[in-house]
């Protein structure tokens, strides 16, 4: 559904490449991963797939169609995106229900009667949310705003950049759970960016791994389970993601 | 179960600190609710409240406040010291000093109005386009501001009155012309961080236009900052148009305008020092009022501190 | 070399440690109770956000805001009632005995400053009156060295902005270190960190902590580090202690938070549908919590 091919991004004339040379297909209804540390370009890749950022390299294929950097409208249809930080990705001075209905605005759509309590439904947010501003909900409850928002268009292809690395361990349990059930429900094609390798072990059916801008490694969701990996890198981030104490390797 | 608007205090207080707002009005009054409660923390703000306030009904209850016309001449009884009949004295043409300070605060009104609403939109506009929009748009807003920075309001007010001639409006037009820039480089700044916040990215992402990114996502953002530093500049710009009227060239005679009114009294000021005392002593504490006023604002809107 | 913790008198003892934030009617309790003892150990805090744990932290160190105010039936470094003493006397146990490392090095180093001033500055401040410039620099490049920094010449001229976040950690760590304490307290020191270089700080931090015999509290949320990391844990939530416990019985833990915890964590190696959710009893916030 999703194709990749030699993607490039390059902040200035003069620097490294961030991105370089990525290709990756993602099937309809697959959850696919990226993996990496700090810096690896995993995030720029997931924004330039977006569309936010439009000067790239390469190209970006949907259902087949190559993509032109400044998205169509229509695109926004069918992709969103959550985004990392929940006290960053929702606006400080407007209410819930202000946000909720902004895209269906935003597309020009009409509005369907009981669109916000119904969206608020979905995501297990009591209907009283409408009327709070963002700083009066929970992280937790912040990051279920931008999944129901992002979910408003009705979009078959969900973006998630770290979706709970800025959550504590029992919410995150709860947004990984939720985002799964809306998943199986909507048939959604997921593209999650993440640097924990557990979480991208429990959501992903394919993982891809990144380093320097680019992909090194690629591989089913089982391999990494039976913690096979064959490359190194992806040898080392699996062994620091499971073994910090004495007699560790590294 | 909420209380409706007309209910006995408890009702109200209990609406308004309700736990789960359930309509918009209720949701946006409780915000309002809120920063009041912050505002009324702070003493000094609310002392500048106060008399910012007795200026407006000072403004609107003038006829009512004294009886004597404030342009009525009456040279029999010109340069009278204060007294029963006349609290404030009489000044040079026989008017009495404490009609033409009451009638004058409809002119400071008038003064503050005008300005707010000519420096407020376009700062908030050019500054917010030129901080969203970058590259050549940004460069060119930003030398347009540059252009009208570079003018002392003062030397801008003598060539509109020297081109259009003297009055209180072409007054306020020249010094609203050199106020806006501080507020567009303020909402520039402000558009800048904003511009790679989250928030705006999700937007984007609905397909949003630009004019509504700006409109309904960053100006609302700007506004806080703009506002304070509007009101804290009142000050200056009220000693600015009082300084116009002083060399004449704000409001013309005989409409009472403080600081006209300190001009014209300047003859007299040894041997009459009532004459422009209670104008000069209303300009200062209006100015003040003001200063202290905005304080306790940018304390309630500034967003790094929370709400 | 691993030190049994108790074996010694304990370095820290604190009972019933209560903190609250504002006074009167408006104060708001954010540490409910705590207690615990540190030996030469690694005793590891762990929490959700707003647990309370950085606050305790602190509170040992008396670095909390004057709106904070402490109190516990004992709270105490070796001998030294650390509720009585003055400014003064807190003044010399900080950093001289009592360490802290902070999360990001972003944030805690001066970023106009070489690293290598900002460490001989900490040791000059300790042992004022003996410290000449060139011991100050030569105990600076073996504290460097002692961190595993390779040409410590070279990065005692860099600036922080310059290093990398994995060598920023290491500096503080030598920064703190250089003044030889007895304990530090490590809030969230690797949380800022990518996960392979977690473990190489973690690493060292290790090393250091037991050749020189220090004992260690870690403040952390990430319940796999400090389960793998640390001797003993207590779990907090809402400002009470829920459990104390060896690290190495975590698999065991009785109170329910600690086992909806850990169920909660996804696992790169058991596949799962669903996470389990946990579930907050209003029960755990009754009274306070915790056995030495």
């Amino acid at each position: 559904m999703i194709e990749v091919r030699d993607l490039g991004v390059r902040f200035a004339a003069d620097a490294p490449p961030v991105v370089a040379g990525v290709s990756f297909t993602v099937e309809t209804g697959e959850t696919f991963g990226l993996v990496g540390e700090s810096g690896c370009g995993k995030s720029t890749v997931l924004r330039a797939l977006a569309g936010l950022i439009t000067d790239y390299a390469g190209e970006v294929r949907l259902d087949g169609a190559a993509l032109p950097a400044a998205r169509p409208r229509s695109f926004f249809k069918r992709v969103q995106m959550v985004f990392q930080d929940p006290y960053g990705s929702l606006h400080p001075r407007q209410t819930i229900q202000a946000q909720l209905l902004e895209p269906l605005r935003n597309q020009a759509l009409a509005r369907p009667a009981d669109a916000v309590g119904a969206a608020l439904d979905a995501v297990g947010l009591p209907r009283t949310a409408a009327f709070r501003f963002p700083h009066q909900l929970s992280g937790g409850q912040r990051q279920r705003v931008a999944i129901a928002r992002a979910l408003m268009l009705q979009p078959d292809i969900l973006l998630l950049d770290e979706p709970t690395s800025a959550l504590d361990v029992s919410v995150q349990a709860e947004i990984l759970n939720l985002l799964m059930d809306l998943r199986a429900q909507r048939n959604l094609t997921c593209i999650l960016v993440s640097h924990d390798l557990a979480v991208v072990a429990h959501m992903c059916h394919r993982i891809a791994v990144m380093q320097g801008g680019r992909i090194v490694d690629s591989f089913d969701a089982a391999t990494l389970r039976a913690g096979q990996p064959a490359h190194p890198y992806t040898q080392e981030l699996l062994a620091a993601s499971e073994a910090y104490g004495e007699g560790a390797a590294g | 179960m909420t209380a409706t608007f007309n209910a006995p205090q408890g009702g109200l207080r209990a609406w308004l600190k309700a736990d789960a707002p359930r309509t918009v009005f209720q949701s946006a009054m409780q915000q309002l609710y809120r920063g009041w409660r912050r505002f009324a923390t702070h003493p000094l703000g609310l002392a500048g409240l106060g008399v910012i306030l007795l200026l407006v009904i000072a403004a609107i209850a003038a006829p009512w406040l004294t009886s004597h016309d404030p342009i009525a001449q009456d040279m029999v009884n010109r340069l009278q010291p204060p007294s029963a009949a006349h609290w404030f004295g009489t000044d040079e043409f026989g008017r009495d000093v404490f009609a033409r300070v009451v009638y004058g605060a409809r002119t400071t009104i008038y003064i503050i109005l005008l300005v707010t609403v000519i420096v407020a939109p376009i700062g908030l506009l050019i500054g917010a386009c030129a901080g969203y929009l970058g590259g050549w748009a940004d460069e060119i807003l930003m030398r347009v501001t540059d252009i009208f920075l570079s003018f002392p309001g003062l030397v801008l007010a003598l060539g509109f009155a020297a081109a259009l001639g003297p009055g209180i409006t072409n007054a306020i037009i020249a010094i609203a012309l050199t106020a806006w820039p501080p507020m567009a480089r303020l909402a520039r700044a402000e558009a800048l961080s904003l511009r790679k916040a989250d928030f705006i990215a999700a937007v984007r992402l609905q397909g949003a236009s630009q004019a509504r990114i700006i409109t309904h996502h960053i100006l609302p953002m700007c506004l806080p900052s703009v506002v304070v530093r509007l009101t804290l500049n009142m000050a200056g710009i009220i000693l600015t148009a009082a300084g116009l009227g002083f060399l004449g060239l704000g409001a013309q005679p005989p409409l009472p305008e403080w600081g006209a009114m300190v001009s014209s009294g300047r003859e007299f000021m040894i041997d009459c020092p009532w004459v422009i005392t209670a104008p000069g002593i209303a300009i200062a504490v209006v100015s003040l009022a003001f200063n202290l006023a905005g304080d306790a604002l940018r304390d309630v809107l500034d967003p790094r501190s929370g709400e | 070399m691993s030190a049994t913790p108790l074996t010694d008198a304990p370095l820290i003892e604190a009972r019933n440690l209560r903190i609250a934030f504002g006074r009167g009617e408006h104060a708001v309790p954010v540490v409910h109770g705590v207690s615990f003892t540190l030996g030469r150990e690694k005793l590891g805090i762990v929490g959700e956000s707003g647990a309370g744990k950085s606050t305790v932290g602190r509170a040992l160190m008396r670095l909390l805001p004057p709106a904070a105010r402490v109190t516990a039936d004992q709270l105490a470094f070796r001998d030294i009632d650390l509720l009585a003493a003055n400014e003064r006397q807190m003044m010399a146990l900080r950093g001289r005995r009592m360490g802290l490392i902070l999360q990001d090095p972003k944030y805690s180093l001066n970023p106009v400053v070489p690293v290598g001033d900002q460490i001989a500055e900490a040791w000059r401040l300790h042992h004022r009156g003996r410290a000449g410039a060139r011991e100050a620099k030569e105990r600076t490049l073996a504290i460097l060295e002692a961190v595993k920094i390779r040409d410590p010449a070279r990065v005692a001229r860099l600036y922080p902005h310059e290093i990398s976040g994995g060598m920023g950690q290491r500096v503080m760590i030598a920064m703190m270190l250089i003044a030889g304490p007895d304990v530090v307290i490590a809030d969230e020191p690797t949380s800022a960190l990518d996960v392979t270089v977690r473990l190489e700080v973690l690493h060292l931090l290790d090393e250091l902590i037991e050749s020189r015999g220090l004992g260690l509290i870690l403040v952390s949320h990430d319940l796999n580090l400090v389960r793998r990391f640390c001797d003993r844990v207590i779990i907090m939530y809402a400002g009470r202690v829920m459990e104390t416990l060896r690290a190495a019985d975590l698999d065991r833990a009785e109170h329910p938070y600690t086992r909806g915890l850990l169920a909660s964590l996804p696992s790169i190696r058991h596949g799962q549908d669903r996470l389990p959710v946990l579930r907050r009893d209003p029960a755990w916030l009754a009274g306070a919590g915790g056995t030495p």
